[in-house]
């Protein structure tokens, strides 16, 4: 019964779920996605393979739609809600938590700025309806990791209508691309636009030839198989690119989800090491009855730092939801400063936090195949400082600041 | 009196948008002209410098600083607001 109480508190306006929505809340829906990444992660991880089983689950349990409107066939739901979905997988697999973050980082920017073109419209319906996944290509050969300039550009074919386009993109990172059903990819407006003057196509796995040119191995996050491609679309419909600048897209959605959501994976995956470290410490507290543990006080600093890490992704979350809808909000210079800081502040801190917790249960953490080990959250968080580079952000703020006033106040922005 | 032509000599002395400035109109889109979040950040800098103001943080958003006119009429505002 206690499971519908919590229905109603945590989706409101939810009430006309999609009818072929599984049972239980999203927190169930998720956990039990969960359960299965969790038990083929140390295999996704060891081969370095694609999560198939956790994105099947997670398919099955129909997590793919949510943010999709109702009135598109989805359920609506709220970044925060899809940030705790993320955090109950970066416990189980970091892997699968992290493609599901970037699946709904992407269609962020479809939700909040594809409602009004009739052919997005209907691609969310098809991905509510299908549970399709979305991959992200931004990441460019001679650009790199510079979100916000492109080389490759929409190419209008044709002499007379132009209605069609082809476009050549050398993708030297795409996350998952060679599994996606749907990939969303930066270019240039048209051949003589400038570098910063982007939008955002959406490409059906079906539409393009990807020829792979790099392969992922890495030390950790395996699973995201971010293999480098080049990307070749010919002959598309113009609808699909969105006309709205991609710079307002990722000033209103992209950069806003992704720090968010990726910062909740982070602590799915720092929370699940604190517990480790916690049962590692009580297990040792029932073995000597009267004695505190030499790794309490550890543990007791790691605790320490999850809240405040925690409390710094939750108000991250409030201040986005707060901002939502209102586009003045989301571009103003202090939202991405307060964003930025939540990415730098909690990629460290997860870091951290993961060490401190290998100190607490010492070598049964070090070692692979424990219930202690520790080895696969500690290699795929230090992946958060580098994944968008911390210096990379902070060369942002930096220049943000400089004409940023501050109002001073604790309670308001 | 602010004048367009202000703007307009601000906007040269930025390196993303200099080699455009004499092609653009006055109610052209400058983030879809070259402008990026650095050179808006630099484009404050000097309208602030140029013009003797400080722009507010309710004047940062990205609506403040789209076009030669909008940034004219809210240079002008802040200065009227300062003289007041």
């Amino acid at each position: 019964m206690n499971m519908h109480v919590e229905v109603a508190a945590t989706v409101p306006g939810a009430a006309p779920v999609a009818t072929d929505a599984p049972a239980g809340d999203l927190d169930a829906r998720a956990k039990r996605a969960a359960e299965i990444a969790g038990r083929h992660a140390d295999a996704v991880d060891r081969e370095g393979r694609f999560p198939a089983e956790a994105v099947a689950a997670l398919k099955a349990e129909r997590l793919f739609g949510i943010q999709v409107p109702v009135s598109l066939g989805g359920e609506g739901a709220s970044m925060s809600e899809i940030a705790e979905v993320c955090a109950i997988l970066g416990r189980a697999c970091s892997a699968a938590a992290m493609v599901f973050a970037m699946h709904h980082i992407k269609l962020a920017s479809l939700v909040t700025h594809g409602q009004d073109s009739a052919w997005h419209a209907a691609l969310m319906r098809r991905i509510a309806g299908e549970q399709m996944l979305i991959a992200s290509s931004t990441t460019e050969a001679g650009i790199g990791g510079d979100l916000r300039n492109s080389l490759c550009a929409v190419e209008a074919q044709g002499t007379g209508d132009g209605d069609t386009f082809r476009l050549t993109k050398e993708a030297s990172v795409i996350s998952y691309g060679a599994q996606a059903d749907l990939i969303l990819a930066t270019a240039r407006r048209h051949p003589e636009a400038a570098t910063s003057d982007q939008v955002l196509v959406a490409l059906l796995a079906d539409q393009i030839t990807l020829e792979r040119t790099s392969t992922w191995d890495t030390l950790g996050m395996r699973g995201t198989c971010s293999d480098g491609f080049l990307l070749k679309a010919e002959g598309l419909p113009l609808v699909q690119v969105l006309q709205k600048p991609f710079a307002e897209i990722a000033a209103q959605s992209m950069l806003a989800a992704s720090h968010l959501l990726w910062g909740s994976v982070w602590f799915g995956i720092a929370s699940y090491a604190v517990d480790r470290a916690r049962a590692f410490v009580q297990a040792e507290a029932r073995k000597k009855p009267g004695q505190v543990p030499p790794g309490a006080l550890r543990l007791a600093e790691a605790a320490n730092e999850l809240q405040a890490m925690k409390s710094t992704v939750v108000a991250g979350l409030a201040r986005y939801e707060a901002a939502k809808g209102d586009p003045d909000a989301l571009s103003a210079i202090g939202f991405s400063i307060m964003l930025n800081n939540v990415k730098t502040t909690v990629s460290v801190q997860a870091v951290d936090i993961v060490q401190r917790a290998l100190s607490v249960v010492g070598i049964l953490g070090y070692k692979n195949g424990t219930p202690f080990s520790l080895g696969r959250q500690l290699r795929d968080v230090l992946s958060a400082p580098l994944m968008i580079n911390n210096d990379r952000i902070l060369s942002n703020t930096a220049n943000l600041l400089l004409v940023q006033k501050g109002s001073g106040k604790l309670l308001s922005a | 009196m602010v004048e367009i032509s202000d703007i307009r000599d601000v906007l040269k002395s930025l390196e993303s948008l200099k080699g455009v400035v004499d092609t653009l109109s006055d109610d052209d889109d400058l983030f879809e002209k070259g402008l990026d979040s650095f050179g808006s950040v630099q484009l404050m800098l000097a309208l602030e410098e140029r013009f003797d103001i400080e722009f507010p943080d309710s004047a940062l958003g990205r609506r403040s600083f789209s076009t030669i006119r909008i940034i004219r009429d809210t240079v002008a505002g802040l200065r009227q607001q300062e003289a007041a």
